[in-house]
């Protein structure tokens, strides 16, 4: 038990190592490259050739600006959404329902998300099915390019659909934080309509509170792969996903091009990045004298009508995905105006389920192993935080959301560029390490703050009866936090199973794994098994959460002021 | 609450709970504080400079906001960053203020019972229980004396058979109890109380006041009370020092 002190202190700069190490080292990985300096590829004097090369590419200034509108206008939408929604339902049921929804709608996967929608809003699917033959008169399905239109709406609605729980989730924990409820009710006692007062009081306090968690959404809108690939266009692609087309080009010379666009890829979310942020002073300057103005209603009802309809349009969505894609999983006979498919039957599962068996053992074995990496280093550095007495440091924070803020595909594939040069073989570490870069983040934002909030005099207690530093984290804090530990590992688990990227790099393709399966599958014709593999995706991080939800209910049953603290 | 009507003081032999408490604290130990001094952010907040005999409860009275309850905590050992203290709280001859937190022994009860919600009444009570003394007994046996002791103590408190309840399912007068004898069983060599009968309503403030006052004088306990009710220093009978807005 002398170790514990020790252990606990260093845990916080092992987990700081590991999150900036790899997106530093994978930066310098992808740089040298970019400048033609690859000796392992027979690069070995530096030149620009390559970006000469790559500026000569037809589209890229498509694909730069494709990715730049997605990333700004999902970022831009779904703030708006979240924001009519809490100040129309602020401290309503609906909110409440709402907060219990959350971590389950977090923890669908991306591209299970993305591949939903387009089977939900392609010509032929559920949405143009539920309206044909009557009122449309479509007898076949109609003509429009939906997912892949050019303009990268399907690709942006893709994205929203994901962005709205995680930035309600960080609002939510952040409203406390900004005295929400005070300045709501302060507000509204001096006359203002409920959406102006939140928008005047509440508003000003909560943003920058969540300013970091939205960055993260547009360099993630900005650069992601997987929904770019489901839902996005492809003549020309966004840049990201023409990144890993070039990574993947049996043509190796095309890496050093590689590297070159994944350097623009940070240029181009560091720029729509810069963007958001000079929008940010130009409203803050513009709405001034708004704040100021006395006006104590605007346009209230109208807004809250949009706020309510942009929640059930988003729900709506979630569930026809879902609906669609159970369907078509169950789908033998299909025929495009049918609503329904006749008969059901179990054929694709049956088919799938050989084929299932790896993957499905890959995925979790990889979620536990990064889950379990990531837990142990964020429980370690919250302990340190009570050790410390002094709780994060600012640049701490701003490291933790490093891999968030960094595009995956620019550092990830340095890293590969890394390992080639070092000899190193690609395979389940790697993945491993690469899968915590991105679940760590996640679990400690999602322990952070119940960890924090637990009771100082609990370890009083517990040190005031004789026990050591070391006695009170395993005999006290680790029992009371039970709850939020296993809800931080789903957490964790299912941003495991959702990466695609990290996978498939960090394994140069040899690892399969349902994610990595299902977005191979879902560029394929075979409607019914991708919906078999999107549906696994989704199945899996679903029964993480309730193993988090049922077993403290079973093993503490007769516990129940741990179980509703 | 008939229960507690045994537990009044006076001529009773010595309980299970006291034996267990110790022998080697019959000596008495006065709780020195010597010169302390509190400052928030440079600037000073309270200072105390007093001697509590063996069984003497002090009384530390004053508004909210004058420092009573960080008193407590820097004697504790769990001072806020925001605070610097200075100054020896001494046991006898023993300084206690270079020790960590958990060697001091100094039982701490709080307003609230605090009592461990993932454990249950009787594991509440062995947590406070010290291990060292029973290393030489097989486990076995150490773990039945631990239990014999533990249903003794909750015979005491009026509570017999309530080992395996959880917490929760107590009353406040009972949890509070049980969180008195589980300080009690940690054998503290002197006690700390901050406000502890302030969330307790009339009638159950009476008894546990005459409960843990009996308790602390017949082990001979020095004790720090800090309160904002008068009717807590008079059932004390102790000293009482009057803690003003000083600065």
């Amino acid at each position: 038990m002398r170790l514990f002190s020790p252990t606990i202190r260093t845990t916080p700069w092992l987990a700081m190592a590991l999150l900036s190490l790899p997106v530093a080292g994978g930066l310098a990985g992808v740089l040298a490259p970019a400048l033609g300096w690859l000796p392992a590829l027979g690069g070995d004097e530096l030149t620009l050739e390559h970006w000469r090369t790559l500026v000569a590419t037809p589209g890229l200034a498509d694909m730069v600006r494709l990715s730049l509108s997605a990333g700004l206008a999902s970022a831009l939408i779904s703030l708006l959404i979240v924001m009519l929604f809490l100040g129309a339902f602020a401290e309503t049921r609906a909110l409440a329902l709402v907060r219990r929804l959350l971590s389950p709608l977090l923890a669908v996967p991306h591209a299970a998300a993305a591949i939903g929608i387009a089977f939900l809003l392609a010509p032929s699917g559920l949405a143009s099915r539920l309206v044909s033959p009557w009122p449309s008169g479509w007898d076949t399905p109609p003509d429009y390019l939906f997912p892949g239109d050019p303009w990268g709406l399907g690709l942006i609605i893709g994205l929203v659909v994901k962005e709205v729980p995680f930035l309600l989730l960080m609002s939510l924990a952040a409203l406390p934080q900004c005295q929400a409820q005070a300045r709501l009710r302060l507000a509204r006692s001096l006359g203002y309509a409920p959406l102006t007062a939140f928008a005047k009081a509440v508003l000003p306090g909560l943003y920058p509170l969540i300013r970091l968690p939205i960055y993260a959404v547009i360099a993630f809108a900005s650069a992601n792969v997987e929904v770019a690939m489901i839902l996005g266009p492809s003549t020309p692609p966004t840049l990201a996903v023409a990144v890993v087309r070039w990574i993947n080009d049996p043509d190796l010379s095309m890496r050093f091009v590689a590297s070159a666009a994944a350097l623009l890829q940070l240029a181009v979310t560091l720029a729509a990045l810069g963007l958001w942020w000079l929008g940010e002073r130009l409203v803050a300057s513009l709405s001034r004298s708004a704040l100021t103005g006395g006006r104590r209603e605007a346009g209230d009802r109208i807004w809250a009508g949009a706020g309510g309809l942009a929640t059930l349009l988003a729900v709506l969505l979630l569930g026809g995905s879902l609906m669609g894609l159970v369907l078509w999983s169950l789908a033998a006979w299909w025929p495009f105006p049918a609503a329904l498919p006749s008969p059901l039957s179990l054929h694709a599962w049956q088919g799938a389920l050989p084929g299932l068996k790896e993957p499905l053992t890959q995925t979790a074995l990889i979620g536990l192993a990064a889950t379990g990496l990531s837990l142990v280093l964020t429980v370690g550095a919250l302990e340190a935080e009570h050790l410390r007495n002094h709780g994060m440091a600012a640049w701490a924070e701003l490291v933790l959301y490093l891999p968030l803020v960094v595009p995956p595909v620019a550092f990830l594939f340095g890293l590969v560029q890394l390992q080639v040069q070092a000899g190193l073989a690609p395979g389940a570490l790697a993945v491993i390490l690469a899968h915590s870069l991105f679940v760590l983040p996640y679990v400690f934002l999602s322990l952070a703050e119940s960890y924090r909030r637990l009771d100082p005099r609990w370890a009083q207690v517990a040190a005031s009866l004789g026990h050591s530093p070391a006695s009170l984290f395993w005999r006290v804090r680790l029992p009371l936090l039970t709850i939020p530990i296993l809800t931080a590992a789903a957490v964790g688990f299912s941003v495991s199973v959702g990466q695609y990227l990290p996978t498939l790099l960090m394994s140069a393709g040899r690892l399969s794994t349902l994610t990595t399966e299902a977005v191979s599958l879902a560029s394929g014709g075979d409607r019914r098994l991708t919906a078999v593999y999107a549906l696994m995706q989704l199945l899996l991080p679903a029964l993480g959460f309730a193993l988090a939800l049922a077993l403290p209910r079973l093993l503490m049953r007769h516990r129940s002021g741990v179980l509703n603290p | 609450m008939t229960s507690l009507d045994a537990l009044s003081p006076g001529g009773v032999p010595l309980t299970i709970a006291e034996r267990s408490a110790g022998d080697d604290l019959s000596t008495g130990h006065a709780l020195i504080l010597e010169n302390i001094r509190i400052d928030q952010g440079g600037r000073p907040l309270m200072s105390l400079d007093t001697r509590i005999a063996p069984g003497e409860v002090l009384t530390l009275m004053g508004p909210s906001g004058v420092g009573k309850s960080t008193l407590l905590a820097y004697l504790a050992g769990f001072l806020a960053p925001a605070f610097t203290g200075q100054g020896r709280v001494l046991l006898n001859e023993t300084d206690l203020t270079r020790l960590p937190a958990e060697a001091r022994q100094l039982g701490l009860l709080f307003q609230d019972p605090l009592l461990f919600p993932h454990l249950s009444v009787g594991g509440n009570l062995a947590f406070g229980m010290p291990r060292k003394a029973a290393r030489k007994a097989s486990r076995q046996t150490t773990r039945k004396a631990r239990d014999k002791t533990i249903e003794a103590a909750l015979e005491e408190i009026g509570l017999a058979g309530f080992a395996d309840r959880d917490p929760t399912t107590l009353s406040g007068g009972q949890r509070a109890r049980v969180a008195l004898m589980r300080v009690l069983l940690s054998r503290p060599c002197a006690m700390l109380l901050d406000e502890p009968f302030s969330k307790l309503d009339a009638s159950l403030r009476h008894e546990m006041r005459s409960l843990v006052f009996a308790r602390v004088q017949r082990l001979g306990l020095p004790t720090l009370m800090v309160t904002h009710d008068e009717a807590d220093a008079n059932a004390a009978g102790g000293p009482v020092i009057e803690l003003g807005a000083q600065y």
